[in-house]
């Protein structure tokens, strides 16, 4: 579905991703794992068309997205979830999810698509008319999540999800982003915390100083592998 | 700029006054005396603006200052010598209360421009309310002294001896800003200007320093102001305070390029040529043409030559100069 | 001793100004919301609106109510003309250049207007009555637009809650990046900002123009006070700047009664610099980023 031929990008005179490439297949689960400042979030921007490719290209279902702005990935069908969850503090759970379905198609079943977010995440329907500034971690998250799935997306983005939670919030998070698999919708998360998403996801990339070190099926590495490879550098 | 270029064009500089012009001189001299004013002032303002602290409120300085000596010469006789001190206190003092708490509470860039264009408007709106002694918006005329040429009151019907003043102050002006240039207050400042944060955690006192340019900054103003006020000899709210002003004292030195020592003068240099070529070609023909060129030129300019006329002919120098080392090594 | 009665009169009418400074505010205030960026020129375009609604009265005869949905239209337009030939090229450039072109469209627009139009000042002459309210003598010009300008600022709430295009603007506000992320495309948003905000000076002027005549430098008088109505108000505020209007006007107004117009000015930047070292970021809290 998803797949980077040989990427290299970076900002100005930097360069985060040297020739990276890889591949989400249709239904999967992916993750991408590396340490701080391995270039996962810029990883992110580049599929999402925050940032262009210099060279190589993206291509989704078949066709190439390499350079077109952020707006327009969407409407390919691409969900980002963005890191620290961006959400529009002052407007309330409602609306933020509004905005999720701001797409022309998105828009038509808006109505539709809250019913579905809200059937997933009931707290949400509780919560409907705060705003979204005075929720708690956990609802943010879910909040990112639902207002993500609401553009009716067939892959969604996850960067760094786990981020900034605590360890009993990152277990009903990755909780949270099985449902979301469950759903049926293709993913990429991109994470630090190497054990838990092991266990989410069919499988990882490990991405390091820019480039792609490893790769193969979650059962098949142990997490020890990746974790000796990206962290101890043995 | 090589040194004996620099001289050259100072010699030249000293002894314009002299040269003969046929009829022109009086002319001449009012041009380039009004062109080492600005530029002075725009100088003054680049102390601020380079920072990142853009004022649209500097007219508030000049008003201040002009009016002040003015007041106090016409009301008091009081010598410009010493209103000149009075003069820089109140903007200075003004400068303060405004600037206090926009750097205590980090209130910057369009907000701040904002604010100083609010500052701006006032002063030039309290001297017309208080037209019982201002003038309101006719304007002031500087009392003649008892001679023609006086030392204590400041004004000369020779302009040749203002020529000489304006061009010490520009050179003044210049001297200040290549000290504050060379000085650690600069460094000080580009931190402060790139991350107030990381600045002050490296004990960089950004509050006192933002302060101190600013009152440099209207200090500096003021003087001008005066200098102004003592050359035409007539003060009115709308050429020394408001909106108009303050802006045409940024476009220039934007305009001229708002980091380089002679960026301000060069700046000032053109729209004050543009802007009598203007006057002389459309006279009192189609009124409010020539402005509206101006206005036109300088939107163009600001789109199309961000970093101003000087600082782009640097650094096309600047590249060329890097091509060829290439290119010879 | 002033009669009170005519200090109610100007209180009464400082309060009915406050309803039409308020539409300006709030229109310069949702476009530095979105982008970030301060037209200086935003009064000087008012005017432009006021001379199309005189042209289009005294000149072609129309009826005042369809120049009046003209002088919006034209409001709107221009806004997204400024927007696309001004604000677009510098919309990545330093604050002092952005500053610097809404300024630059100042003079331009305020001297093409003298070379155009002259400097006379030009008025839409309708006769409206006026009432006599508790000896207090009010005109009905100034309260049909009080009413108006309220109806148009409940337009805009409406706009701004109700539709997903100004709930989307609302969005970039508080996040210019995420709404991207969302399929809006951020030059659409700043667009359909750009044509509300100018509609909204169009909106003022129709509702000035029946109260006060136009000349070139009309932006000269009402410029100053709305931008302190926006500093004392915290720029980008909406509530803040509805308020500070009506709070700014009222002082004015009551203040030229009492001592002259501009005197009126002075009191009311006396209070914003008390204001400065109280609550610097405006009369209510400062948006968050």
């Amino acid at each position: 579905m998803l797949e980077l031929r040989g990427v290299t990008a970076g900002y100005g005179q930097f360069t985060a991703l040297w020739d990276v490439s890889l591949r989400v297949n249709r239904g999967e689960a992916v993750a991408v794992v590396g340490p701080n400042g391995a270039g996962k979030t810029t990883l992110l921007r580049v599929i999402s068309g925050v940032i262009a490719p210099r060279t190589g290209d993206l291509v989704f279902e078949g066709e190439s997205l390499g350079g077109q702005p952020a707006h327009r990935v969407v409407a390919h069908g691409i969900a980002h979830v963005p890191e620290g969850r961006r959400l529009f503090p002052g407007l309330t759970v409602a609306e933020n999810l509004k905005m999720g379905a701001f797409l022309p198609a998105a828009r038509r079943g808006y109505r539709e698509s809250l019913e579905r977010v809200y059937a997933l995440f009931p707290v949400l329907a509780e919560r409907s008319g705060q705003r979204a500034g005075s929720l708690s971690g956990g609802e943010q998250q879910m909040l990112a999540i639902g207002r993500a799935l609401m553009s009716r997306p067939k892959l969604i983005l996850f960067d760094e999800p786990s981020m900034g939670l605590a360890p009993v919030m990152v277990l009903r998070l990755f909780d949270l982003i099985r449902r979301v698999r469950e759903e049926g919708y293709t993913i990429l998360v991109v994470e630090q915390n190497v054990r838990q998403v092991l266990k989410l996801v069919d499988r990882a990339y490990l991405l390091e100083v820019g480039r792609i070190r490893m790769e193969g099926r979650a059962d098949e590495l142990s997490e020890q592998d990746f974790v000796r490879k990206a962290y101890v550098g043995l | 700029m090589p040194r004996a270029l620099a001289l050259a064009a100072l010699a030249g500089v000293a002894v314009a006054p002299f040269v003969p012009m046929g009829g022109m001189r009086q002319y001449v001299l009012h041009v380039i005396i009004q062109i080492f004013i600005w530029s002075f002032i725009g100088q003054a303002w680049s102390l601020m603006g380079r920072f990142g602290l853009v004022s649209l409120g500097h007219g508030a300085f000049l008003g201040v200052g002009a009016y002040t000596t003015t007041l106090l010469w016409n009301a008091y006789g009081l010598t410009p010598w010493l209103g000149v001190l009075v003069a820089v206190a109140l903007a200075v003092g003004l400068a303060l209360v405004v600037a206090y708490p926009c750097s205590r509470f980090g209130i910057v860039g369009h907000y701040f421009g904002l604010v100083t264009l609010a500052v701006g408007e006032v002063v030039r709106l309290l001297i017309i309310a208080e037209r019982d002694w201002t003038g309101g918006s006719l304007g002031l005329t500087l009392r003649a002294p008892e001679t023609a040429a006086s030392l204590f009151a400041v004004q000369y019907a020779d302009k040749r001896v203002f020529y000489y003043v304006a061009l010490a102050a520009w050179l003044g002006g210049l001297w200040v800003w290549h000290r504050l240039d060379r000085s650690m207050a600069r460094s000080a400042m580009e931190a402060i200007g790139e991350d107030e944060t990381a600045a002050a955690s490296v004990g960089i006192h950004v509050t006192r320093f933002k302060l101190g340019i600013t009152a440099l900054s209207a200090a500096l103003t003021a003087f001008g102001g005066v200098l102004y006020a003592q050359y035409i000899t007539y003060v009115n709210p709308e050429t020394l305070a408001g909106i108009g002003v303050s802006l045409r004292i940024v476009f220039a030195v934007v305009l001229g390029g708002m980091y380089s020592l002679l960026g301000p003068t060069v700046g000032t240099a053109i729209t004050i040529a543009l802007a009598e070529y203007l006057r002389v070609v459309f006279g009192l023909r189609f009124i409010g043409m020539a402005e509206t060129i101006y206005g036109l030129l300088l939107v163009l300019f600001i789109i199309f030559l961000p970093a101003g006329i000087w600082g782009s002919l640097r650094h096309a120098l600047r590249r060329r100069r890097r091509g060829e080392a290439a290119a010879a090594a | 001793m002033i009669d009170p009665v005519f200090l109610a009169e100007a209180a009464v009418n400082g309060l009915l100004l406050g309803g039409v400074l308020a539409l300006l505010a709030l229109g310069l205030n949702l476009i530095f919301g979105v982008l970030d960026i301060v037209w200086i020129a935003y009064v000087d375009l008012v005017m432009v609106c006021m001379y199309v609604v005189y042209f289009l009265v005294m000149v072609y005869g129309w009826p005042v109510w369809l120049a009046g949905l003209a002088g919006l239209a034209a409001g709107a337009v221009i806004g997204v003309a400024v927007h696309w030939l001004i604000i677009t090229p510098i919309l990545t450039s330093p604050p002092v250049n952005q500053l610097l072109a809404t300024g630059g469209l100042l003079f331009f627009v305020q001297s093409f207007a003298t070379f155009l139009w002259t400097t006379d000042h030009r008025s839409v002459r309708i006769s409206l009555p006026s009432l006599e309210v508790a000896g207090m003598f009010l005109s009905f010009a100034r309260l049909l637009a009080f009413a108006l300008a309220i109806l148009a600022m409940l337009g805009l709430y409406l706009f701004l809650t109700r539709t997903f295009i100004g709930t989307a603007i609302r969005a970039v506000a508080q996040d210019r990046g995420a709404m991207a992320l969302m399929g809006a495309s951020p030059q659409r948003i700043y667009t359909v900002t750009s044509a509300v905000g100018g509609a909204m000076a169009g909106a003022a002027a129709v509702l000035l123009s029946i109260q006060y005549s136009v000349h070139p430098h009309f932006g000269a008088a009402f410029g100053p006070i709305t931008f302190m109505i926006c500093v004392l108000g915290g720029l980008g505020n909406m509530v803040g700047a509805f308020l500070a209007a009506f709070i700014l006007s009222e002082i004015i107004s009551v203040g030229g009664v009492i001592w002259s117009t501009e005197m009126g000015y002075v009191i009311a930047f006396a209070l914003f610099i008390v204001m400065m070292f109280v609550r610097p970021g405006g009369l209510l809290a400062r948006r968050e980023r």
